[in-house]
């Protein structure tokens, strides 16, 4: 048992790596087998993390279940991990989205053990940034986490589809979009990769907490003939760069459509739901921390970028016939919110507000896992259904799938940000926060609330309402049992933190406080 | 001093067991069936010659440099050194001879092979002007018979001749050098001559200038090196192995005696005209070897070039630079016959020594093409063999004695030589046989080929491994002209 | 007398190549399995010396001297310290990978096996010489088989233009650093080629200025340098596959190696001296090639031109002249060893069955040959340097290092990661996946037991070491930190 507790961390870091090793090793014609093993094994981690929640204590400050082992001692790097209330939450979704998102992937038929195995390594990857406490071991996975994405997308994308790149060459979309992916969020992170190199030049060590300390007692004198200030600039926007780049903010977002939009159903689910995390994570883990006088000084361009977000995301959506392509500009929408809590938090760092509203963030962070995720099943759904993603192809389904109806509407509301459902909590915390702070770009912000509203009501009329589509009559079946059990753990999660989100927003609150 | 006294006799034993063998063969000759003749002849050449060499070993071995014959024989290391080399290149000629066409059934071959070698070993061992001119005569004279031995074949009509005509004009020249230095200094010892020569004025020079010219004929130097590849071209191939190496070598013997005994006061010119004579050769010699397409040219050409490294550590002057051409001359002699031996072994099978004659040869004798690569390397200076290590150090002699520049021509010239031999192997090695029928025509090697190149791959391996005590037999050697 | 496992290891290949001469040429098997035991032989002692190092003591360890000739001090005299000890590790591995691999080669494997194990006693020898003398002989060995391996068993559209192209660059790069490494001799008035002697030399800081180009740039030839790294790509592609295996994944390595052993140890301030435009040549081998990989359509100058921009990093690692640069060079070497062996390896197996390496004309390999596509994929990964493989490793701090040195090059410099990706990314997805032209259907045959086990061998280095950067990093760190001391502590 005190093993377990020793090193909680580390196993539901590494357990997915283990058991990816397992599932190599079964018969690759035993689909049944791998799929079960793997939901199985996907499990585990999410059993942990669930102990992990009620083992931690918010109110103490700091990292806790840390664990540090000797790495790279050349260059003074330690595999040093723990978590806070921040972390936590990440590891929650992340280990809750993965078996669902498994659960949901049943269906493939196609390379059922690499699909498998690259899907417990991405989880790896994604909880390895979220518990990581060592700048190299943090870039370490969130590189990592690019590979098996990129080959599930590449590989189980959809089918149909093609891009016309320069030169008039024909590629399949998921190939652009795979490689779209994985080169921009390469390029992105080189600014990161190379301020991380910097950072260790000067200080001789990768440690978080000891950099949160070196780094901002640095503020006088000159590092590579340049000024303090000039150089924290510029790797502060490295940083910002790199993860705006995966959150994805606005102008940086351009990858983000057609990666949602190509990947196979589960791939969509945890890219929406975790991948993006990562990216605001990124900002709260490390930008705020170590840079909070550029911060500050920056706020009001993220803010902006932000509020475009919320606009712009909000208005493409509007205007999407794709049903996927809407739902993953939605993303881009709610994601906004989150860094418009943030940009908050860093202007008025320390205040009530910045509290409510980088809260209100991080908690928009787990619901939009949650509802995203959700929706991009939900789409993947009737996509097997009806082999269309083409808004104008459906039309008054609900008498013809009634269960399936009632759970898109419910998810749908959770996406808008119905009160009673979770979505409502985040943004109005977000938005109570903000408001003070960042008057004219809450104000702005609300419009683009204005018009998620409006896309995801269209959205629902052109599914579900309306004449009946003959096409589909007697064409298409119910929502099945495991499609049900794969929606019904987020939807009760939505229901609850819609209606009472204490347990989790004081987590939360009490991490935010303790930092900011 | 009696002239036949026993220390005296000591100093010529190999000389005196040569003619013994002469005249063994030359008697015995007649006697033999013809069927066995060419066997008989070479093998006991060879065993003859082993011998020689085996007993000045054992008893013939100089100590103090002594004078002998009445001043004309020098009986030091050097001498010593040098005659041993003569030898053993000889024996190994012998063996070739015996196997080649027209050469081996005849006993004159033999006798002309020994009474070069009588002639070489006077030549390094001469203390005398008038010894030395002699010597050179007796070698070349059975030379210039042996490279147009085979009176069927223009070509070698044309090499006798022409190296005839060459000879005789340079050595000529040679001789009025030595006229002319013994007229004013009143003796024809060379110790002698180089004590009393005083530094340049105009005799000295035409002295040094003659005597070059007929030296430079003997080691084929530019621009003297024009009668090599025509006459090794046309002269049976184990003779114009035995041409590059064993005359040679005794040309190179000469050059040290003279130059450095005869005329120390004038080193410092005669330093500067060898550094440039030796950059023409090697680069003269690897430039044109490069556009041949008879293997035996390549040779020829190739053969003029090594001259041009050797004489770089001449140039180094002092006790390692001359030490390192004594070694480069050891390790080329034994590179040199190897190769030419291999010309020899393929040329007596396919008549041609064109290099379409060698295409695919790795299929049809892998051993010989082994040799062959091994000779070949060694020519181009790569280790394990002895061509690498002599090559290091007459570079290195070169750079310690400051002549940098003359170290870099050296190293550019093995590129160019680098160029052709690799290419040379690429013909053995990859291209095929016309018709591909490498399995149907193989290239069977006799007994005395085998041994010979057996003999001649292992010393090359040798000299390019376990070269110290060679190159302490080397430095030893040299002192005595210090 | 310890045992002499140095000279063993030295020796081994060949005499297996002697022996393997003596051979009648039709018993092929027996031919190979002599060089599959004679390689694994020599693979094992080098694991054992690797693991058996002592790192807190560091320096030079399992010495052995033999006097070979005292009068000009040149003597047989072995040893390892850190930085050469991975290489060592690293030339079994490719020795064993590279017979494995070989096992088809049905013209007169007799001579290929003898002249590849020529070939690699020379490598070997160089990595542990300590005389300067022996160190050339075996750098010439190592050089000369590679003409008649290219020129015999090559690609038959380039292989002899190739062959003599590579061998006469190399042999230009030793003479020239030979005539640098005579210089130092006589200078040192030590009358020996022994390197630690030389290292205590004291050479005059002009001396060392003015001789450190033509020994450093000589053995860099072999690296693989700009503007001298020409005879690579074209060696690369027309050689076959394991002397690919070994031109790119050790002999490369040779070349930076003998660069530092010789131009860097034993003249420091002429080292330092010339730094900045080392470096900025080395600079230009990673952004160059990296630029020229991408456009090329053969399979094999990809991963060619990847090798000279890989390459440029770890000479660049040596140019800093940090213990960080130095520490990921020395890692680099290794690890892009394995990396471009189990590419060529895998380029050679597509080569084998579909007749071509022509980029556009391959696709859809990785379903007959999934094995391969995997390793491959491995292999890109490291290529780009992905966190979790050993090329992270070791160029996180080769880049460390730059920054040490001018932040702009780290700049520059980083560009080639992207460039890399995207190239190594897309190649791997032309050949590998989408569809499989129609004249490929039902021609591509498996791989067989070897070469699955070749490839597996190597993919295992490459993660392990990524995972775990301590089986390599602390023996390098104690080469390294021997270097510096002669550096005079930077």
């Amino acid at each position: 048992m005190d093993f377990i507790t020793d090193h909680l961390l580390s196993l539901i870091l590494f357990f997915p790596v283990f058991a990816s090793l397992v599932i190599l090793f079964l018969p690759k014609e035993q689909i049944k087998v791998v799929r079960w093993a793997a939901l199985l094994a996907s499990l585990v981690p999410l059993g942990l993390s669930i102990y992990l929640w009620f083992a931690f204590r918010p109110s103490m400050p700091g990292f806790q279940f840390e664990e540090r082992y000797v790495w790279y001692e050349a260059i003074n790097s330690t595999f040093h991990i723990g978590v806070d209330g921040l972390s936590l939450t990440m590891v929650l979704l992340t280990t809750l989205l993965t078996p669902v998102a498994l659960l949901a992937s049943f269906n493939i038929q196609d390379r059922v053990k690499p699909y498998m195995i690259l899907f417990l390594l991405l989880e790896t990857g994604m909880l390895g940034v979220f518990l990581a406490l060592d700048l190299l071991i943090f870039f370490v996975f969130w590189e990592i986490g690019l590979v098996p994405m990129y080959f599930l997308i590449n590989q189980w994308g959809s089918e149909k589809g093609e891009r016309v790149i320069w030169g008039g060459i024909k590629v399949q979309a998921r190939n652009y979009a795979s490689l779209k992916f994985m080169v921009y969020t390469m390029a992105g992170s080189l600014g990161l990769l190379l301020a991380i190199q910097m950072l260790g030049v000067l200080f001789g060590d990768y440690d978080l907490p000891v950099l949160y300390e070196k780094w901002n007692a640095l503020t006088s004198g000159t590092i590579l003939g340049l000024s303090v200030s000039t150089v924290k600039a510029v790797a502060f926007w490295a940083f910002v760069i790199a993860f705006a780049l995966k959150v994805p903010v606005w102008p940086f977002h351009t990858w983000l459509p057609d990666a949602h939009t190509e990947a196979p159903t589960a791939g969509s689910m945890i890219l929406a739901g975790v991948m993006l995390k990562l990216g605001a994570y990124g900002f709260l883990r490390l930008v705020l921390p170590l840079y909070p006088v550029e911060a500050q000084k920056y706020a009001g361009t993220l803010a902006f970028l932000a509020t475009m977000a919320i606009v712009f995301g909000a208005f493409a959506a509007y205007g999407q016939t794709d049903f996927k392509r809407l739902v993953a500009y939605s993303s881009v929408n709610h994601m906004g919110f989150v860094l418009l809590g943030i940009a908050a938090a860093a202007k008025a760092a320390g205040t009530l507000d910045a509290h409510i509203a980088l809260s209100g963030a991080v908690l928009q962070m787990f619901n939009h896992g949650l509802s995203a995720a959700g929706m991009f099943f939900l789409v993947g759904v009737i996509y097997d259904r009806t082999h269309t993603r083409n808004l104008n192809e459906y039309g008054g389904l609900f008498p013809l799938v009634p269960v399936y109806g009632g759970i898109l509407i419910f998810t749908s509301m959770a996406s808008l940000g119905l009160p009673g459902l979770n979505g409502f909590v985040s943004e109005f915390m977000v938005v109570r926060g903000t408001w003070p702070i960042l008057t004219v770009y809450t104000a702005i912000s609300m419009l683009g609330l204005f018009f998620t509203g409006a896309y995801i009501l269209k959205g629902i009329k052109q599914v579900l309402h309306g004449p009946v589509n003959k096409r589909w009559v007697d064409h298409i079946s119910e929502i099945n049992l495991r499609e049900v059990i794969v929606m019904v753990p987020l939807m009760v999660l939505i229901l609850v933190i819609g209606v009472y989100p204490a347990w989790i927003v004081d987590v939360i609150n009490k991490a935010v406080t303790m930092l900011f | 001093m009696s002239t036949f006294a026993p220390d005296t006799l000591i100093a010529v034993l190999p000389e005196l067991m040569l003619l013994l063998l002469g005249v063994v063969v030359l008697v015995l000759d007649p006697f033999w069936k013809e069927t066995n003749r060419r066997l008989n002849l070479g093998w006991l050449t060879a065993a003859g010659l082993f011998a020689t060499l085996i007993v000045s070993l054992l008893i013939g071995r100089p100590g103090e440099p002594t004078l002998a014959l009445g001043g004309m024989v020098r009986f030091d290391l050097l001498g010593f050194t040098f005659k041993m080399f003569f030898i053993f290149a000889a024996a190994v000629t012998a063996l070739l001879f015996m196997d080649t066409e027209h050469l081996g059934r005849r006993a004159e071959a033999y006798l002309l092979l020994l009474a070069a070698t009588i002639g070489m070993n006077l030549m390094a061992a001469a203390a005398d002007l008038v010894m030395l001119y002699l010597a050179i005569e007796t070698t070349s004279i059975p030379l210039y018979v042996l490279a147009g031995f085979m009176t069927n074949d223009d070509k070698s009509n044309e090499a006798g001749f022409k190296y005839f005509l060459f000879g005789t004009l340079t050595s000529t020249i040679m001789l009025y050098g030595f006229s002319l230095v013994y007229g004013f200094s009143g003796t024809a010892n060379l110790a002698e001559i180089g004590a009393g020569l005083g530094e340049l004025n105009l005799l000295t020079v035409s002295f040094l200038f003659l005597v070059l010219v007929g030296l430079a004929f003997k080691v084929s130097l530019f621009p003297f090196h024009f009668w090599a590849p025509d006459v090794y071209e046309g002269a049976p191939t184990p003779v114009a192995g035995f041409l590059s190496t064993a005359s040679k070598a005794a040309g190179f013997a000469v050059i040290l005696r003279l130059l450095i005994t005869a005329m120390p006061s004038l080193s410092d010119s005669w330093i500067w005209i060898i550094a440039i004579l030796a950059t023409l050769t090697m680069t003269v010699g690897n430039l044109i070897a490069m556009a041949q397409k008879n293997i035996k040219r390549m040779l020829a050409y190739s053969s003029i070039a090594h001259a041009g490294y050797a004489l770089i550590g001449l140039v180094a002057y002092g006790k390692f630079g001359v030490a390192t051409v004594v070694f480069y001359i050891m390790a080329y002699l034994l590179t040199n016959l190897a190769a030419f031996g291999v010309i020899a072994a393929v040329g007596r099978i396919s008549g041609s020594e064109e290099f379409p004659a060698f295409y695919g040869l790795n299929r049809r004798n892998s051993t010989l093409s082994l040799v062959m690569l091994v000779a070949f390397l060694s020519l181009a200076g790569m280790p394990p063999f002895g061509g690498f290590v002599a090559k290091v150090f007459v570079f290195a002699a070169a750079i310690e004695a400051g002549w940098i520049w003359l170290a870099v021509v050296g190293v550019l010239n093995s590129i160019f030589g680098l160029y052709y031999y690799l290419t040379a192997l690429k013909y053995i090695y990859l291209y095929r046989m016309e018709g591909e029928a490498e399995e149907q025509n193989p290239v069977p090697l006799t007994p005395a080929y085998s041994m010979a190149l057996l003999v001649l791959t292992v010393g090359i391996v040798v000299m390019g491994v376990a070269f110290a005590p060679w190159f302490d037999l080397a430095s030893s050697a040299v002192l005595n002209l210090f | 007398m310890q045992f002499p496992v140095l000279s063993i290891i030295v020796f081994t290949p060949m005499v297996a190549g002697l022996i393997i001469l003596l051979m009648k040429p039709d018993r092929k098997t027996e031919i190979r399995m002599t060089a599959l035991s004679a390689a694994a032989f020599a693979l094992l002692l080098s694991i054992w010396v690797y693991f058996s190092y002592d790192k807190i003591a560091a320096g030079y360890q399992f010495i052995e001297r033999y006097d070979w000739m005292p009068m000009l001090g040149i003597s047989l005299y072995f040893g390892v310290d850190g930085m050469s000890a991975p290489l060592v590790l690293l030339t079994g591995i490719v020795m064993v990978t590279g017979v494995m691999i070989s096992w088809g080669i049905d013209d007169r494997p007799r001579e290929f096996f003898a002249f590849l194990f020529i070939l690699a006693s020379g490598v070997f020898g160089v990595f542990v010489s300590l005389d300067l003398f022996m160190l050339f002989f075996f750098y010439e060995i190592a050089v000369f088989p590679m003409y008649l391996l290219i020129a015999i068993w090559g690609w038959i559209q380039t292989r002899e233009y190739a062959a003599m192209k590579l061998t006469l660059y190399l042999f230009i790069g030793s003479v020239v650093a030979l005539v640098g490494a005579l210089a130092m001799y006589w200078t040192s008035g030590a009358q020996t080629f022994d390197m630690l002697a030389l290292a205590a030399a004291n050479f005059s800081p002009e001396f060392q200025r003015l001789w450190f180009p033509f020994v450093f740039l000589g053995f860099a030839v072999l690296g693989g340098i700009f503007p001298f790294h020409n005879w690579s790509p074209d060696g690369h592609v027309a050689a076959p596959t394991a002397v690919s295996m070994f031109h790119a994944g050790v002999l490369m390595k040779l070349g930076a190696f003998a660069a530092l052993r010789v131009g860097i140890m034993l003249l420091p301030e002429g080292a330092k001296f010339h730094m900045p435009w080392i470096i900025f040549l080395a600079l230009i081998n990673i952004v160059y090639g990296a630029f020229i990989a991408m456009v090329q359509t053969d399979f094999k100058y990809v991963i060619g031109f990847s090798s000279v921009s890989h390459m440029g990093l770890v000479m660049i690692g040596f140019a800093t002249l940090t213990p960080e640069g130095l520490i990921g060079a020395g890692v680099q070497m290794f690890s892009h060893g394995v990396m471009t062996a189990l590419f060529f390896a895998a380029v050679g197996m597509v080569y084998d069955r579909a007749h071509t390496r022509e980029i556009p004309k391959l696709g859809g390999m990785a379903k007959p040959l999934p094995i391969v596509a995997v390793a491959v994929i491995i292999g890109s990964l490291v290529s780009m340097g992905m966190p979790g493989f050993s090329g992270f490793v070791a160029e996180f701090p080769i880049f460390m290092g730059i920054w040490k040195t001018q932040w702009l090059i780290a700049v520059i410099a980083a560009i080639s990661i992207v460039v890399t990706a995207a190239y190594v990314l897309l190649v791997v997805r032309r050949v590998f996946f989408g569809e499989m032209p129609a004249e490929f259907e039902g021609h591509i045959s498996p791989i067989n037991v070897l070469d699955k086990a070749a490839l597996v061998f190597l993919s295992s280095i490459m993660i392990g070491l990524g995972l775990f950067p301590a089986l390599m990093v602390p023996w390098v760190q104690s080469g390294v930190q021997y270097v510096l001391s002669l550096l005079g502590g930077v």
